[in-house]
């Protein structure tokens, strides 16, 4: 839950008065909210916590941590199918089809 | 030290632990207070390449553990509104209520929706004016301005559809309540890395003093959490208690103060129950006074709920560090990640959950548990 992960931003722009940036996470995109990191530029690596850039942070460092943690699989529980995984952990049917909203 | 080649650094990795078992010469318990931290030292068996003196303490930093049943019942029954879309972060769809959990309420109709930012909730609120949307918002202090700034964008543009289920909880007086509990064995804490990207760790200096503990932040990759113990190690060693920072590269000791002002404005500090420890005082977070309106169980009527908590789950006990999961008679028989009696079953960041998932083969088989046997869990503080 407490989870940030590092990505790189590519775009940056203004919604309702808030900046907004797009991050590339080792090849997943979000929108992230950039209000807590206002100054950062385009180019520059910052850590994202449930689409929030928290903290800048240094590319090298940025790059090792995306390895380590698409090798530990958490990329996917962070952007991952969380019904799909509830179901098979649940042992029932995905509740989530029927409706098309997720 | 068979592990080793698993380590993004296997050199550092070796470098780190030898220098940890040249310098332990006594036992020591240290508590790592994030659940994050926890599943990773497990995944990678980091407790294992310890020296044997070292025990490692699993914290009761997993928000979706300690969010109190009767939070998460409330939530239930708001979800199952047919007026209320509600909104929630993935790790909370399982965790179970005294009935059912989220995922249920989702099967039997309710429109229970998942998003990857509370911001999303918003959207979804702008996007559906007829209806109200609820965002469950949990968390400790690195989830809490990202859930703050929804409630400030809702009443800066006038979002009147849209509010937040409050159960955020902050890790200093956590540490607080298990240092003054009598049972307690922990002599010094690895503290949560991101908790600290957003606050800083100006709290931590006169806990360190007060209760004689070294207090190390440290971060989840195995190697940060290495070198977190390495120094926390020599504290203990040297008869030091002070507070030092191991993951300088996302940690800044003031924090972020753009995103503090945020949680200044939107919250204030109150009392809260964490499930399965009690009350811990001035433990959390609500609404302030400015965006009570903006608050769930004030706009809806969810007052009296009857929450019935498992009898025999022991997952107070294991969030405290006073039992390892396996300890628990319920652990892999009656309770299992696809009928858990405890949060700490399902959620990522469960104890009991990573023990499952990478230790079950190694521990020995426990006895069937009895149905009902009291097994009430000490509260702390």
């Amino acid at each position: 839950m407490c989870l940030a992960v590092p990505g790189q931003i590519t775009r940056i722009w203004e919604a309702d008065g808030t900046p907004m940036g797009q991050v590339n996470f080792g090849g997943v995109t979000k929108d992230v909210c950039l209000a807590y990191v206002p100054d950062i530029q385009v180019g520059e690596y910052t850590i994202v916590h449930v689409g929030f850039a928290l903290q800048r942070l240094d590319e090298e460092s940025a790059l090792d941590t995306l390895e380590i943690f698409r090798q530990m699989g958490e990329l996917d529980a962070e952007f991952g199918d969380h019904w799909g995984r509830a179901a098979e952990q649940a042992g029932m049917p995905r509740p989530d089809q029927a409706g098309g909203a997720s | 030290m068979k592990y080793l080649d698993e380590f993004q650094d296997p050199a550092l990795a070796e470098r780190l632990l030898d220098d940890i078992h040249a310098t332990t010469e006594h036992p020591w318990a240290m508590m790592e207070v994030c659940g994050g931290q926890t599943h990773s030292i497990i995944r990678h068996g980091l407790d294992q390449l310890l020296p044997d003196g070292i025990e490692l303490i699993h914290g009761p930093g997993c928000p979706v553990c300690v969010t109190p049943l009767e939070v998460i019942d409330k939530a239930l029954e708001i979800a199952a509104r047919p007026d209320v879309i509600f909104c929630s972060f993935g790790d909370m769809l399982r965790v179970p209520g005294s009935e059912k959990d989220l995922f249920r309420v989702k099967s039997a109709g309710g429109d229970v929706r998942v998003v990857y930012s509370p911001m999303d909730a918003l959207t979804v609120a702008k996007e559906n004016p007829d209806r109200q949307v609820v965002f469950f918002g949990i968390g400790f202090e690195t989830t809490a301005p990202p859930n703050a700034m929804t409630v400030y964008q809702a009443k800066k543009l006038g979002i009147e559809n849209f509010s937040l289920l409050v159960s955020h909880v902050r890790v200093p007086p956590a540490i607080e309540a298990i240092m003054t509990s009598p049972v307690c064995r922990v002599q010094a804490f690895l503290a949560a890395g991101h908790v600290c990207t957003v606050m800083g760790f100006s709290e931590y200096p006169p806990l360190a003093e007060r209760f004689k503990v070294p207090i190390v932040v440290t971060g989840f990759e195995p190697l940060d959490i290495l070198e977190g113990i390495r120094r926390t190690v020599h504290q203990l060693e040297e008869g030091r208690y002070e507070v030092e920072n191991a993951y300088p590269r996302v940690v800044a000791p003031e924090g972020n103060p753009i995103a503090i002002e945020m949680l200044e404005d939107v919250f204030e500090v109150v009392d809260r129950s964490w499930r399965g420890i009690g009350m811990i005082p001035q433990s959390g977070w609500r609404l302030s006074e400015r965006y009570r309106a903006y608050d769930a169980e004030v706009r809806f009527d969810v007052g009296d709920i009857d929450t019935s908590e498992s009898a025999v789950c022991r997952s107070g006990e294991v969030l405290q560090g006073l039992i390892k999961p396996h300890e628990c008679s319920a652990f892999g028989t009656l309770c299992t990640p696809r009928n858990p009696l405890g949060a700490t079953m399902v959620s990522s960041e469960g104890a009991c959950a990573a023990y499952y998932l990478y230790r079950r083969m190694q521990l020995p088989a426990q006895r069937p548990a009895q149905a009902g046997a009291p097994e009430e869990a000490t509260p702390v503080g």
